[in-house]
């Protein structure tokens, strides 16, 4: 079994998962690069939330535009994928008690994300490039943007390919009986994803760098630009929805001991991910020209919803499962299992916070938005970025930042300090975001745009005349700072913990838990228990996913009920 | 266990509270699918995405003539210009503005030609709030009917360079 040579990897103190020596060197390098890219991100955070705020109007237009650009890459493609490249080499190793696959394309993966990230923020710094995350041609950036996300995208198809040969070997060395588990069947079909991903990108970015060095005499047609692109910024947002619902997975199991109540389902979910997600670059075509009504509903539709089934579904089985585990450790009552849980635990707070607001935030809104007809009155204002700072903010970075609180711990072994203020990080961050999101889904709603720096319009010709969004934008800004300042929290607190927390080698960590709750969750990790026993039914999952779906339906219902006050168009 | 491998025979279908959740998912996402083709026939609200490919110095050619035949004033240096009831009108994104201004009939249907003659802009009418997509290249028909009197601001929402935060226009409705 294994093929793992003992000089070349370690047996982990608290989990008793092999780690392998190579695989850790990885993680712990893509984690770095990552927190770096989230304090990038973080930076610019606070100057953008008190540029909207209207009161501090800080930043000129086009210093904006450029922070805009800074903020948008940093945090949705480069932190989020260093951090997806660090749960690839985990789950394909120590959840597979195997090997990592090859060094040299490991250190490919490395060195041409690396080499992407550095040169995208060059280029968005000295201001060659402040075309927005977007770069909808034909805009025009200097030829050294295009190349750096180029460079970037292969490195993380190098680490795709990685882990499937990962995956391959361990298959082939027998290191695991039966079928690999749930956590590394999320990371693959977010492989699966990652990889048409990235080659939309690659359809999408290499004429435009073509066209920036002259190669090419005209830019790409926009409106193909915008289908193809979207192909990569939407899916890309898919591979974090699989990752973040793997991190799901594996962080109820840490926190709360839990298991999967039926494995097929789970396993079914994340296929239709893989198999209807990537319609959703119809998502930012719903009012554009030259595509029709019928391509628009099927598409964004996903295929008659079955993605977003795939959420509900997942919505359901995760809170479940730790209802499931919680019962089983003797906790009654309806919500019992949510008033006893290891709130303290910040690996426990930031996942179950990230399943909340993704949910009833980021889901609800999402297709709410993505519905073709209601799009009209949503398109480009700031409910779209209040949508999706719930799903990729408030979502899967939170459940990232839940992962760190075990990861640094079990992989750079070393402990966090001060961990009063761990503990309460996820609740700053996560209330930042959904004050947030609230201050931009109300001002969107009265037609206030995204990328915008003062909706004022000081010094145009006709000045428009909004509604009045002052309260609303100060809840921006407000909400904004605070989500900062707990994103701050993290970094400062993860950059310690890497270079001068006290190291745990050679024993478990410290847990975040009481003795006693730490104790029982081990207990149900190691001993064999079926989740689905008569009297575990989770019943309270049951109760919340039912509130779930009548603030889904008040929400979407109202949606309509506001587009019949707009003018008729068609 | 989600972090090992399952054990025994997993494959199997979902049953108990499971099953009754995804069952009132895929009622809701049965829902949600009708509810589009449904507004698309009965509602009056939907974005049918007429286009035609278009040279952007020929858009702005028929801008020109447009204005030329049906202005009827002025604007902060922008024209004013009142289509026929019902007729063909035409606007164009460039340099940062949305020219010309239109002047339309309350409860007339109006085929407003939209196009760019630079980037991709976002055309936002407010405060009623209703957006739609413009990129160069593609003539985009909006067929509008207003409901309303007074004088309305469009304004850009889709970042397109440098002066974007300045881009207005107005649309004025009459009974």
């Amino acid at each position: 079994m294994g093929n793992l040579l003992p000089d070349k990897s370690r047996v982990c103190a608290t989990t008793g998962l092999p780690v392998c020596n190579s695989a850790q060197m990885f993680i712990k390098l893509n984690a770095v690069f990552g927190v770096v890219a989230l304090l990038i991100g973080v930076t610019a955070a606070f100057l953008l939330a008190l540029t909207r705020w209207e009161t501090v109007a800080l930043l000129e237009p086009a210093n904006y535009y450029k922070w805009l650009t800074v903020h948008g890459l940093n945090m949705l493609v480069f932190w989020i994928l260093f951090m997806e490249m660090a749960i690839l080499y985990f789950a394909s190793t120590s959840l597979l008690n195997s090997r990592n696959f090859s060094k040299a394309l490991s250190w490919g993966q490395v060195v041409l994300m690396l080499t992407g990230f550095i040169t995208v923020n060059y280029s968005i710094f000295m201001d060659r490039a402040s075309v927005l995350m977007t770069s909808y041609v034909p805009l025009r950036a200097e030829q050294e943007f295009y190349l750096g996300l180029i460079l970037f995208a292969v490195g993380a198809l190098l680490g795709c390919v990685n882990f499937l040969g990962g995956l391959f070997i361990a298959k082939r060395d027998k290191t695991y009986k039966g079928s690999i588990p749930l956590v590394v069947f999320g990371a693959l079909a977010a492989v699966i994803i990652a990889i048409f991903t990235i080659v939309h990108g690659a359809v999408a970015l290499i004429p435009t760098w073509l066209w920036s060095i002259g190669v090419l005499d005209n830019a790409p047609d926009g409106a193909w630009y915008r289908m193809i692109w979207w192909g990569f910024g939407h899916a890309s947002q898919q591979i974090n929805v699989c990752a973040m619902v793997s991190v799901w997975y594996l962080m109820a199991t840490l926190t709360t001991g839990s298991r999967p109540l039926n494995e097929t389902v789970c396993r079914v979910a994340f296929v239709l991910y893989i198999l209807f997600i990537n319609l959703a670059s119809a998502h930012h075509l719903l009012v554009d020209p030259g595509v029709s009504a019928p391509w628009k509903m099927w598409n964004t539709s996903y295929a008659l919803y079955l993605a977003v089934l795939a959420s509900m579904i997942h919505g359901f089985t995760v809170p479940a499962a730790v209802e499931v585990a919680q019962r089983k450790k003797g906790i009654g009552g309806l919500f019992g299992w949510l008033t006893k849980a290891p709130w303290k635990d910040p690996g426990f707070a930031a996942f179950f916070l990230s399943l909340l607001i993704f949910g009833f935030g980021g889901g609800i809104t999402g297709v709410t938005l993505g519905t073709h007809q209601i799009n009209i009155i949503a398109h480009n204002t700031l409910r779209i970025p209040g949508h999706f700072h719930m799903t990729v903010a408030g979502g899967t970075s939170l459940a990232f930042m839940g992962l760190a609180y075990y990861v640094v711990p079990l992989i750079f072994q070393r402990e966090y300090p001060a961990r009063a203020l761990a503990r309460i990080q996820p609740y700053i961050f996560g209330f930042g975001i959904v004050l947030m999101g609230i201050g931009m889904t109300l001002a969107g709603s009265l037609g206030v745009p995204r990328r915008h720096p003062d909706i004022d319009f000081t010094g145009a010709q006709i000045p428009p005349h909004l509604g009045d969004a002052g309260p609303f934008l100060a809840l921006v800004g407000i909400g904004g700072s605070i989500a900062a300042t707990g994103a701050l929290i993290f970094i400062l607190l993860t950059v310690y913990t890497v270079f001068l927390g006290k190291s745990n080698k050679g024993r478990a960590m410290t847990s975040w838990q009481k003795p006693e709750q730490d104790r029982l969750t081990k207990s149900l990790i190691t001993t064999h228990w079926n989740p689905e026993e008569e009297k575990l039914r989770p019943k309270g999952t049951l109760v919340l996913t039912g509130i779930f779906l009548a603030s889904f339906a008040v929400y979407y219902f109202a949606n309509w009920k506001a587009l019949v006050d707009v003018w008729p168009v068609k | 266990m989600s972090i090992y491998h399952p054990v025994g025979k997993w494959v199997r279908a979902p049953h108990g509270f499971e099953r009754v959740w995804i069952g009132v998912a895929l009622l809701w996402c049965l829902v949600l699918t009708i509810a589009m083709p449904y507004w698309h026939f009965k509602g009056q609200q939907t974005s049918s995405g007429e286009a035609y490919t278009v040279d952007p110095i020929d858009f702005e050619r028929r801008v020109a003539k447009f204005v030329e035949t049906n202005q009827v004033g002025d604007r902060a240096g922008t024209p004013i210009v009142q289509p026929a009831p019902g007729s063909d009108a035409y606007l164009v994104g460039k340099n940062w503005r949305w020219y010309p201004v239109l002047k339309l009939k309350k409860d007339v249907e109006y085929r407003i030609h939209i196009s760019s003659g630079d980037y991709q802009h976002g055309f936002s009418l407010l405060p009623m709030n209703m957006n739609f997509h413009v990129v160069p290249g593609y003539d985009h028909v909006i067929t509008l009917k207003p409901a309303e009197t007074g004088e309305f601001s469009i304004i850009c929402n889709e970042f397109c360079g440098a002066g974007h935060h300045l881009m207005s226009g107005l649309i004025i409705v009459e009974e």
